[in-house]
């Protein structure tokens, strides 16, 4: 087919000349397109192979990846709940298959009538005010019964989705304690203008001496990454801002864009001044579609303050501005090295490190990546400099820590502390009761028991990216940890041997154990297993992905005793029970049509 | 005398053995260039390395790391053949049998597979963990070449061969984690419709037994092919005749 014949063309052709056909964005080219027509049609990507010469196959393996892209009809309405273990506690399942029965169609199955798909995705952001679902990747929440018959309403009747409900599409902040950051009165340019004035080495001293670390989790020093990224060599240096924000139970950053974008934004540029990089990027997870156009707004307004692009504040050659991409459900983009994969276009597989991105970073550049709160926080500290900073929190850990406050309480929400807070401070200020366990910083963090709850939130004692979701006595913690493997093997990028394979063999052995059919055999095994995937996984993802299981039967072994029905090794495959539905087809019931009784009527 | 005299900043050390390296080497390149083997899958000598499968992972300086991406550093002492390595290998290689379908006695490759010649290597006995039994339809498309995507283990050799070699890029990988597979450069999917040849690199590089010439099979008969003549340790890469 040529171009002019290729009936896409039509929508594509502005999304391709907005990018300038740069290949670099096929991500946001495949993502554009499919908000014009609901999937990537088979001739679009003729069209995109041809107009960005890319091979066909390179473009149908990078739209594959991303489980929010669809290369087949996926519906008009394309429904996607919230499996995190806080929706499921919430009863996201009740409700998926209410609405499923309302409507007539099975999960996971395209309608007949292609008027709608519904599935589970995972963890949304929105578990301060879950369940949470996603309709043609616009976020709805507090989901109640009545909330989905009228979703079912609108579907049958095939309502647009800017008509629907404006409350439906409402997203609280929760903000329940705020401290320096979430407190500030920050005006947007103020803290530009004072490393103006101190000067860009004399700020970076400050951050360095603010003893700022990263808050995605992994705590590197903010001041040594920005020298670090300062003295590599390269023809361009890059800020890109990891708005990915995909760990379970985590969505601090989704209120930080929301409400407080100009202080981040603002640290981008600081750090874009320092490192001496033209452009920045801010990539933002697919679920958090809803904040784009609001984002984009305050980017403009900046460029018109005269807080982006060419002279930034009246300084010669201080020339910066940043883009927004968008990703499209993959957790795996968190990851820095695989963020910027993705931000090249590609799947979202992480590189091998070393060179790390401060080296060789977007386009093989220096580039500086940090956390949204990261750089909020290195604009307070560019404002009221590095000692007034560190002399919060701890020795170790210094500054504040915004925590996303989820579960069994009874104000969750988001909750800003100095380091050093204890577990039970946290709880006894979200209004916890009864509380069996905290998981701290997501399914890759640590669960913390009741005995532990004096233990401190810090790079000292429990880091933490921000997730806090909080178990009552009455949760079964072997349904949290196989919600959290469950959610691994779902998101493991499949790069390497261990984690592609790993991930689903311990999702397989969990769901083995909660048929009954777990023997000491199978903790064994888990065991052998998660020393492998911490050893030989490529990433932080296969090297976590055994945690959330070690954890739970240290700390919660009669939730997993209770399961073990066999003393010795049973095989998954039951064949009895594969037997069972041979005696439901056949209406006999006889003793010859049984192997052994059946385990749930022993 | 100081540190530096007593040390000779070109070599490391791999389970006692001294090992030369040349600056840029990794732990794998300096090692076979001195006769010694590391099991390793989706490392090719010729192409630049990949670093997914992670059969080639050492204890280097007593961090685990995949020996084909581990750059060797002067004086690092490298663990390979230990008990506790070879057994995650062995792991390793279950998982990689068990997530596609392998049945060896019916394959075509047998003999001058990779995967296969270092589960010998290994001692590998059984597969050990639940089959997946994924189902993966052939590809019988192309007049010259079946593709049989049961055994691939996604090493993407032929991805980088096509593409890097052959300029061609009739192989990519597609989808993610367990779902991950082999697709081919067709709007039909079907090699047969792209202009895949028996002249390309990457009709050659398969360690396994996915892309396979047609009629010509067991022209060498089970028995006396590679790695019936010379074990993967000794010979990791022997010309494949009739491969
Ligand atoms: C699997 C995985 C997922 C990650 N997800 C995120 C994320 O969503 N947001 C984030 O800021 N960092 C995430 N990280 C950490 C980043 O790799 C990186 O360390 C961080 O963005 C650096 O910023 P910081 O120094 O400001 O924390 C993730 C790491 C891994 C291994
Ligand atoms: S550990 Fe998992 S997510 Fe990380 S590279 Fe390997 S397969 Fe991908
Ligand atoms: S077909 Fe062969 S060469 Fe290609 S990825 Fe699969 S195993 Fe590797
Ligand atoms: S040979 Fe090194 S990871 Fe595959």
């Amino acid at each position: 087919m040529t171009r002019q014949m290729n009936t896409h063309a039509a929508y594509l052709d502005p999304i391709l000349n907005h990018c300038q056909c740069n290949v670099h964005d096929l991500l946001q080219i495949l993502r554009q397109a499919q908000e014009h027509y609901g999937y990537i049609h088979p001739d679009a990507i003729d069209y995109l192979s041809e107009v960005l010469a890319l091979p066909r196959a390179k473009i149908e393996g990078v739209a594959s990846f991303y489980s929010l892209l669809y290369l087949k009809p996926h519906g008009e309405y394309r429904v996607l709940f919230s499996d995190n273990i806080t929706d499921r506690m919430l009863g996201n399942i009740d409700l998926m298959n209410s609405l499923c029965s309302q409507l007539w169609v099975e999960p996971g199955k395209v309608s007949e009538d292609g008027l709608l798909w519904v599935n589970t995705t995972s963890c949304t952001g929105m578990c301060d005010q879950g369940p949470a679902l996603l309709v043609n990747n616009i976020a709805i929440n507090r989901l109640t019964a009545e909330r989905v018959s009228a979703i079912c309403e609108l579907i049958r009747e095939r309502v647009p989705l800017p008509s629907w409900p404006a409350e439906f599409f409402a997203i609280e902040n929760n903000i329940r304690r705020k401290d320096i950051l979430l407190n500030s009165d920050f005006e947007s340019g103020s803290a530009l203008a004072a490393m103006l004035q101190r000067g860009a080495l004399e700020t970076l001293q400050e951050v360095k001496i603010s003893k700022l670390r990263g808050r995605g989790g992994a705590g590197f020093s903010t001041g040594s990454k920005w020298e670090f990224c300062r003295a590599a060599a390269g023809e361009q240096h890059y800020v890109v801002c990891n708005a990915d924000e995909g760990e379970p139970g985590t969505f601090k950053d989704r209120v930080l864009l929301n409400s407080y974008a100009d202080m981040m934004f603002e640290g981008m540029t600081l750090c874009g001044h320092i490192i001496d990089a033209k452009k920045g990027f801010l990539y933002l997870r697919g679920e958090y579609r809803y904040l784009l156009d609001h984002l984009q707004a305050v980017l403009q307004r900046r460029r018109q303050q005269g807080l982006l692009g060419s002279n930034i504040l009246g300084h010669a050659g201080f020339d910066f501005d940043i883009e927004i991409h968008l990703g499209a459900g993959a957790y795996i983009c968190g990851e820095e090295s695989a963020l910027i994969e993705s931000l090249e276009g590609k799947r979202g597989t992480p590189r091998n490190r070393p060179p790390y991105p401060v080296t060789c970073g977007y386009l093989n550049q220096p580039t500086v990546v940090n956390n949204v709160e990261t750089f909020a926080a290195a604009s307070l500290v560019a404002l009221h400099g590095g000692a007034w900073y560190a002399g919060i929190g701890t020795e170790i850990s210094s500054g504040t820590k915004i925590l996303s406050v989820s579960g069994d309480c009874e104000r969750p929400g988001l909750y800003e502390f100095p380091f050093g807070v204890t577990v039970a401070e946290v709880l006894a200020d979200c209004g916890a009761r009864n509380t069996q366990a905290v998981q701290v910083s997501g399914p890759s963090g640590v669960c913390v028991a009741a005995n532990e709850f004096d233990r401190r939130i810090g790079f000292e004692d429990i880091p933490t990216a921000g997730a806090f979701m909080v178990f009552n006595q009455s949760r079964d913690m072997f349904e949290v940890a196989r919600n959290f493997v469950q959610f691994f093997a779902h998101e493991s990028c499949g790069f390497c041997t261990p984690c592609r394979v790993g991930t689903s063999l311990l999702g397989n052995m969990m769901n083995k154990l909660a048929q009954g059919h777990g023997s000491p055999y199978d903790f064994a095994e888990i065991e052998k297993l998660n020393v492998l995937l911490q050893s030989t996984s490529h990433c932080g993802l296969g090297q976590s992905a055994c945690n959330p299981v070690l954890d739970t039967i240290a700390k919660f072994r009669p939730a997993y005793d209770q399961r073990m029905m066999h003393t010795e090794f049973v095989p998954a495959f039951d064949l009895d029970h594969a037997l069972s539905q041979a005696r439901r087809m056949t209406g006999r019931d006889d003793t010859g049509a049984h192997l052994e009784r059946d385990h749930d009527t022993r | 005398m100081t540190q530096d005299n007593i040390s000779n900043p070109t070599t490391f050390m791999l389970d006692n053995k001294i090992i030369p390296f040349s600056e840029g080497q990794t732990i794998i390149q300096a090692a076979m260039a001195a006769g010694e083997y590391i099991p390793h899958l989706c490392y090719n000598p010729e192409f630049k390395p990949h670093g997914s499968c992670k059969v080639c992972t050492v204890k280097a300086n007593g961090r685990q790391a995949a020996s084909c991406t581990q750059l060797a550093q002067a004086d690092m002492v490298v663990e390979s053949n230990t008990q506790q390595i070879n057994d995650e290998r062995r792991a390793l290689l279950q998982m990689l049998f068990v997530e596609g379908n392998h049945f060896c006695p019916s394959c075509e490759k047998s003999g001058n597979c990779e995967l296969q010649a270092t589960a010998y290597a290994l001692e590998m006995m059984s597969p050990h963990f639940d089959h997946f039994s994924p189902n993966r339809p052939l590809d019988a498309s192309h007049p010259e070449y079946l593709l049989d995507f049961n055994r691939c283990i996604l090493c993407s050799l032929c991805v980088r061969a096509s593409r890097d070699v052959d300029g061609k890029n009739v192989f990519a990988l597609s989808e993610r984690g367990i779902k991950t597979q082999l697709i081919v450069n067709a709007k039909s999917g079907k090699l047969g419709d792209t202009d895949f040849s028996d002249q390309d690199k990457a009709a050659h590089v398969c360690p396994v037994g996915v892309i396979i010439k047609k009629r010509v099979g067991f022209t060498i008969p089970i028995g006396e092919r590679a790695f019936d003549v010379n074990p993967i340790s000794v010979s990791p890469h022997p010309v494949k005749k009739g491969a």
